[in-house]
């Protein structure tokens, strides 16, 4: 299963980005052979509005059933929850320390936004 | 990293020049100026530019004359009146059709709907920004274009550099000069500090005012706290201001007095806690450290 | 969506490169000066994020109007989920993820697009309510003021809608939003002259020298007037005699005054000087108005 954690930087030990829509990386990790590609959302990080819908669309691009990051506004959950993606939250530490919690399952899943939006 | 955003409803409380105290006060700090409309915070600063770039926002759209028909569906389909005949213009006597930059919003109606294919559409530049060097060390600014939208944008662009600038640096303190008003620029703005420190005056427009922001920062969550500037104006609204923080749980952590040495230290290009050992500016200091310095 | 010209009416806006200048004070006191000279007067605060004329014209409201704004409502049962609403939706205000429509209204700047674009038909336009307009009045003044809802972004459609309550009074003072942006860009444009108020310090400059250039970039007329011009320094009067702009009023920073102010309470009540002063400011104003080509 494909899973993209929200980080500062392209590595897996990388800081986890507390913000969704605004995460200047995702890490796409295959869970299960530990495989990662680091994409860049860097053309997200100025958008005006809709930084969060455009990046639930770009997560669903890339095809993960999972995203994990610190924080999610309603714009980006809406638009994940249409995907079909879960949304882990609460995430912390670096990249690889998310995998783990996430794996865990110390993370709670979003049932809704937990910020909210505008340019969260 | 800490976030301090500084905002006042309205104008003109002295925002700018409570910022400008704060950053001679604090140590290991970025200044973001997110004032972008109106920014005056490098006026006290000594601001030297470092590095500047353009800010590219929103896409408008124009009519290629020469392929343009006249067939006026852009006209029918514009729904903001951007597209208008040369002849409304002052001083021309055409009547050929055009956009007006000013009210185009950039949704590319004409754009997609034009049967010849004659408007171009693009990104423009909107304004700049800039990464200044000052005695209270880095900062950022930026000016927005004249006539131009999307201040929220600017405001996200300045924030994301201060950011950055403090992970580099190692810098621990983001110091927010924010907007007036309470629309989509404040919201930029205070979206994803740790403090907001709203400035207001004794003043009923004043009170009107805090009440709408403190509304607005309570959507986010943050923790706010008021300081009433110029407080000696008017006790009898301070008290009233004081009560109406005690009730709705926003704490009131400085009282500033009417001192001249504002303007003066502004036009001597500086802090009023640089200019002075007024009254005033220990009660600036007592609030600094009220509000725990990070 | 342009106001038709008015039959000889005037339109005045006051603004300021910043907030705090004493904006909403001249505007006010303009205004009840106009009146007190027997024009039909309207007062319109397009300063909707913080309408502050209220408190001192204390109108007596008589009608609340809410306003919306155009937003798409989808009738899922006639989607095909082809995608291009989203695809020509400049604001990501109408997204297709796997064939389903999710909209974001708070987005939308009711460009009709995706009405235009769907091929199904499913889309029509409902209204979102941004704010609201009241009106009111107080003694001969009409007042109509604009005010957001707080958290709301989109303030130009409200101001739109403000203006277009304006009628064939006299003379309207229009109270604009403060800075150079979009919101106060909608409220002076097709007005016949903008008053500029700043205070003479360093920041008042700044603010004003954009000011200026909004004002020039949009092909209007415009006066310059000083709030508190005894504090600061001259660097405000050298601009404007370096620019050729018009000085047309200097208002000295009186305690008296401040008080009044900070009650909400009109200056001109308390300092009937100053009525002789906007009267004579309203000369001036009516004299660059009618000369032509001096800007
Ligand atoms: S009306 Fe325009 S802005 Fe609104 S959703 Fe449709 S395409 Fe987007
Ligand atoms: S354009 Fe019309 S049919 Fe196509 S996805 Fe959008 S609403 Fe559905």
């Amino acid at each position: 299963m494909k899973i993209a954690i929200t980080a500062q930087d392209n590595e897996l030990h990388s800081a986890v980005d507390p913000r969704f829509g605004r995460a200047r990386w995702f890490i796409v990790i295959d869970i299960d052979t530990g495989d990662f590609v680091p994409v860049s959302n860097a053309k997200n990080l100025d958008t005006g509005q809709g930084a969060g819908i455009q990046a639930g669309r770009h997560a669903a691009e890339l095809g993960v059933k999972a995203v994990v990051t610190g924080n999610v506004g309603p714009k980006a959950f809406r638009i994940l929850k249409a995907a079909g993606i879960d949304v882990h939250i609460g995430a912390k530490g670096t990249v690889e320390e998310a995998t783990c919690q996430f794996k865990a399952g110390v993370l709670g899943l979003a049932k809704q936004a937990n910020v909210e939006g505008h340019w969260a | 990293m800490k976030q301090l955003v500084v905002i006042s409803g309205k104008g003109g409380t002295g925002k700018t020049s409570i910022v400008a105290c704060f950053a001679a006060l604090s140590q290991n700090r970025v200044l973001a100026d997110c004032d972008v409309d109106a920014a005056d915070l490098h006026l006290v600063m000594d601001a030297r530019v470092r590095h500047r770039e353009l800010f590219r926002s929103g896409k408008k759209a124009s009519i290629v004359s020469e392929k343009c028909v006249d067939c006026g569906e852009c006209e029918r389909l514009c729904r903001l009146g951007a597209v208008i005949r040369n002849g409304d213009a002052k001083g021309k006597d055409s009547d050929s059709l055009h956009i007006d930059p000013i009210v185009c919003e950039g949704c590319g109606v004409c754009y997609h709907f034009c049967p010849a294919d004659a408007i171009a559409f693009g990104e423009t530049v909107s304004g700049e920004w800039f990464v200044s060097e000052t005695r209270c060390g880095p900062m950022v600014h930026a000016r927005l274009g004249i006539a131009q939208g999307n201040s929220g944008k600017l405001v996200s662009v300045v924030r994301s550099q201060a950011r950055g600038l403090a992970l580099k640096h190692g810098l621990d303190l983001i110091i927010i000069d924010g907007p007036p008003g309470i629309g989509c620029p404040v919201i930029a703005s205070v979206t994803g500090t740790d403090l907001v420190l709203v400035v207001t005056e004794p003043t009923l427009s004043g009170v009107h005012d805090l009440e709408r922001v403190r509304q607005l920062a309570s959507h986010f969550r943050t923790r706010t706290v008021a300081c009433i500037n110029k407080c000696d104006l008017n006790p009898k609204m301070t008290a009233h201001i004081e009560e109406h923080c005690e009730e709705t749980g926003m704490e009131v952590v400085g009282r500033i007095r009417y001192d001249k040495s504002v303007t003066l230290a502004q036009i001597a290009k500086t802090s009023v806690v640089e200019y002075s050992d007024s009254p005033i500016s220990l009660e600036i200091r007592q609030m600094w450290e009220h509000i725990g310095a990070p | 969506m342009f106001a038709e010209r008015r039959n000889g009416s005037l339109r005045i806006a006051v603004a300021s490169g910043k907030g705090g200048t004493g904006k909403t004070a001249v505007a006010t006191n303009l205004a009840a000066t106009l009146s007190s000279e027997g024009y039909r007067v309207v007062y319109a605060d397009c300063d909707v994020e913080e309408p502050n004329g209220h408190i001192f014209l204390k109108p007596t409201i008589r009608s609340v109007e809410r306003v919306g704004t155009p937003v798409p409502d989808v009738d899922l049962s006639r989607c095909n989920g082809c995608g291009k609403c989203g695809d020509i939706c400049e604001f990501s205000a109408i997204v297709c993820m796997n064939g389903k429509v999710i909209t974001f209204p708070e987005l939308c700047h009711g460009c009709d697009g995706c009405i235009l674009v769907c091929p199904e038909n499913a889309i029509r336009e409902t209204q979102r309510e941004i704010g609201c307009i009241e009106r009111g009045r107080r003694d001969g003044i009409e007042f109509i003021h604009g005010v957001l809802r707080v958290g709301e972004a989109m303030s130009a459609p409200l101001i739109r809608a403000v203006k277009q309550k304006l009628s064939d009074e006299d003379v309207a003072v229009i109270d604009a939003p403060p800075g150079t942006s979009c919101p106060v860009i909608e409220t002076v444009r097709d007005t016949d002259f903008v008053l500029l108020v700043t205070e003479p310090t360093p920041f008042g400059l700044s603010d004003l020298r954009l000011a200026v250039e909004m004002v020039r970039a949009l092909n209007l007329k415009l006066g310059v007037i000083i709030n508190r011009c005894d504090i600061g320094n001259s660097g405000v009067r050298d601009y404007c005699a370096e620019q050729d702009i018009p000085l047309l009023l200097e208002i000295p920073d009186d305690r008296e005054i401040a008080r009044a102010y900070s009650r909400g309470q009109m200056a001109v009540e308390v300092a009937p000087s100053l009525k002789v002063a906007f009267a004579g400011l309203w000369e001036r104003i009516v004299t660059r108005i009618s000369s032509r080509n001096d800007e």
